[in-house]
């Protein structure tokens, strides 16, 4: 708009910027210290014998490599999650935005009324249901409840309306295409960003998701990381004899490990999750 | 769009068949099995008791009507809303003026600033939480470092006074960035004239922030609002994951999400816990369309 470049603004914008990566930078510079030195030396600088090397490796061997599990544990339950939410997403999207068929507004209208039901609250009675049926301590247990999203639902729905013209629809259906060739030839490529927005949303919620796991899983081989994680944290802490102040370190560098991925993904993919929050914060 | 057009439209492109149906069902299918089924069998299980001696038997409303007057759980909700109403503005209001801020051209490095600022988001909220636990710490936390070097009293971030803020600084460095995309993707779509037009009638650049793109921001923000109302009534993982840094302070019906965690898994009271989880959705839903029918009635009026 302007060529003029404000400096005050700019300096006063750096200095909030510094409040959200200073944390993360500790985080850096403490996977690189030994227990000792987090103890000793000054936090947001490296120490004399940075050891992220030998840091790293001690993480992913101990307990016979349980951290490697977790995160392979993690990518499995993100990528089944997002892919499988996403593609139900879609085509239940494409359904209610091009076809109109008897009981599709008010279906929709329920999907829509449990936008707003917290997943959490939701999440106590699906272990009592899962138990039920012996879900509960397996993979299931995870990734199904996370292939429900109402909210990728009404974003593919509005994505669909426009990326989709029905003119396209009806000269391929004169054409004598069946609606599952068209869906797939041809709506598909054009839903693609959308999908791709819905996938990111849903890898974020599934790889950040710690509740759901943490009362549907007992047994440590089945952790995603931030379980994990955290029970690694709460035996570093727990007082008294029983503590383990090794594990500080291997809580550190594990959390360093188990966010780079994800920054990473998010660097790539800015594209996608710009035009997928632009479409669910403007037009509602 | 017009109600018109959409007929219009619906006329013409959109029609009638088996396919529509097909394409909807296994969504339906699965939303009905592991949304609705959950919810009901809550329901279910929440009309129930669980008697030492003679097995469960039906209770009615009375699990109902033991929870809303279980002092545990009406503190949790009351210190919800009491962070609901300091930390959701505070974080909103951030999100804004940094959104302004990328949006009005006079930033350098505005690129740099944007992706930092989100960062936090792609970090999993375990992970943060536990950082800032660390940050916090009396012993080797940079704070306490720095207080014992300046020789001023080491803050106690997970004190009994200060605890709530605390949580609420680790809610709003994950979240800021996020709310501020939704935000500043919003300013970005307000078509350019508009500006033009203002600036040519004489407006400055605080009064076309104030005049023409806060106006515009209006179903953004309320997005975000409504996020954030949702968000910060099922506060769990942040107080769940401080709680052995600070035993005393937080307790196990700290937040009501923590307290139906505590029923269900500590308590084996199942039955109660699943009357908890409904209430605290009810309250969450309640709160989340007060918040819409509010901001419609002000933009009604």
């Amino acid at each position: 708009m302007t060529a003029r470049r404000s400096t005050p603004l700019t300096i006063a914008m750096l200095a909030v910027l510094a409040y959200f990566l200073l944390p993360l930078f500790w985080l850096v510079v403490a996977s690189t210290k030994s227990t000792q030195d987090l103890f000793t030396t000054f936090g947001l600088w490296f120490s004399r014998a940075p050891q992220l090397v030998h840091n790293v490796r001690a993480t992913v061997t101990y307990d016979d490599g349980v951290f490697l599990r977790w995160l392979l544990n993690t990518l499995l339950y993100a990528v089944g999650s997002a892919v499988g939410a996403a593609l139900l997403a879609t085509a239940a999207g494409y359904g209610f935005a091009k076809f109109r068929f008897r009981g599709s507004g008010a279906a929709f209208n329920l999907v829509l009324g449990a936008i707003m039901v917290p997943t959490t609250a939701l999440a106590i009675p699906t272990y009592l249901l899962f138990a039920k049926v012996e879900l509960v301590n397996t993979p299931w247990a995870i990734i199904l409840p996370s292939l429900v999203s109402p909210f990728g639902l009404y974003l593919m729905r509005i994505y669909a309306q426009d990326a989709v013209p029905d003119s396209l629809i009806e000269a391929a259906r004169i054409d004598g295409a069946g609606e599952l060739r068209i869906f797939v030839r041809i709506a598909l490529r054009l839903l693609a960003p959308g999908l791709v927005t819905v996938v990111l949303f849903t890898l974020v919620a599934t790889w950040n998701n710690y509740f759901l796991p943490l009362i549907m899983l007992n047994d440590p081989e089945l952790y995603p990381v931030t379980v994990g994680l955290a029970a690694w944290y709460s035996q570093s802490v727990s007082g008294g004899a029983g503590a383990n102040t090794d594990l500080i370190a291997f809580v550190l560098t594990g959390s360093t490990l188990s966010v780079v991925p994800l920054v990473v993904a998010f660097l790539l993919l800015q594209r996608y999750w710009q035009s997928g929050l632009a479409a669910g914060g403007v037009k509602q | 769009m017009s109600a018109t057009t959409a007929t219009a439209r619906r006329r013409r492109g959109v029609r009638n068949g088996p396919a529509g149906p097909l394409f909807v069902a296994p969504f339906m299918a699965l939303f009905v099995l592991l949304f609705l089924a959950p919810l009901g069998y809550a329901a279910y299980l929440s009309l129930y008791r669980t008697r030492l001696i003679g097995g469960t038997a039906f209770a009615g409303l009375r699990n109902y009507a033991t929870a809303v007057s279980d002092p545990l759980l009406l503190r949790g909700v009351l210190r919800m809303a009491a962070f609901f109403v300091v930390q959701v503005p505070v974080m909103l209001v951030l999100a804004l003026l940094f959104a302004l801020a990328l949006d009005s051209g006079l930033l350098r490095l505005a690129r740099v600033v944007r992706l930092g600022i989100f960062a936090p988001y792609a970090v999993p909220s375990v992970v943060a939480t536990l950082m800032w636990g660390y940050l916090y710490g009396p012993d080797y936390g940079p704070f306490a470092q720095l207080s014992r070097d300046v020789g001023v009293p080491v803050p106690q971030f997970l004190g009994r006074d200060w605890v709530l803020g605390s949580l609420a600084n680790v809610v709003t460095w994950e979240f800021v960035g996020y709310n501020m995309i939704i935000l500043y993707a919003a300013l970005r779509s307000v078509p350019p004239d508009l500006y033009e037009a203002a600036a040519v009638d004489g407006a400055g650049a605080w009064r076309i922030a104030w005049s023409v793109k806060l106006p515009a921001l209006r179903p953004a923000l309320l997005l975000t609002l409504v996020f954030s109302v949702i968000g910060s009534f099922q506060l769990f993982n942040e107080p769940q994951l401080l709680q052995p840094l600070a035993p005393t302070v937080i307790d196990s019906a700290y937040t009501p999400n923590l307290y139906a965690y505590t029923l269900a898994f500590t308590g084996q009271n199942v039955n109660y816990a699943a009357a908890v989880s409904f209430l605290l959705g009810l309250v969450i839903v309640i709160v989340s369309y007060a918040v819409l029918l509010t901001a419609n009635r002000r933009r009604a009026a």
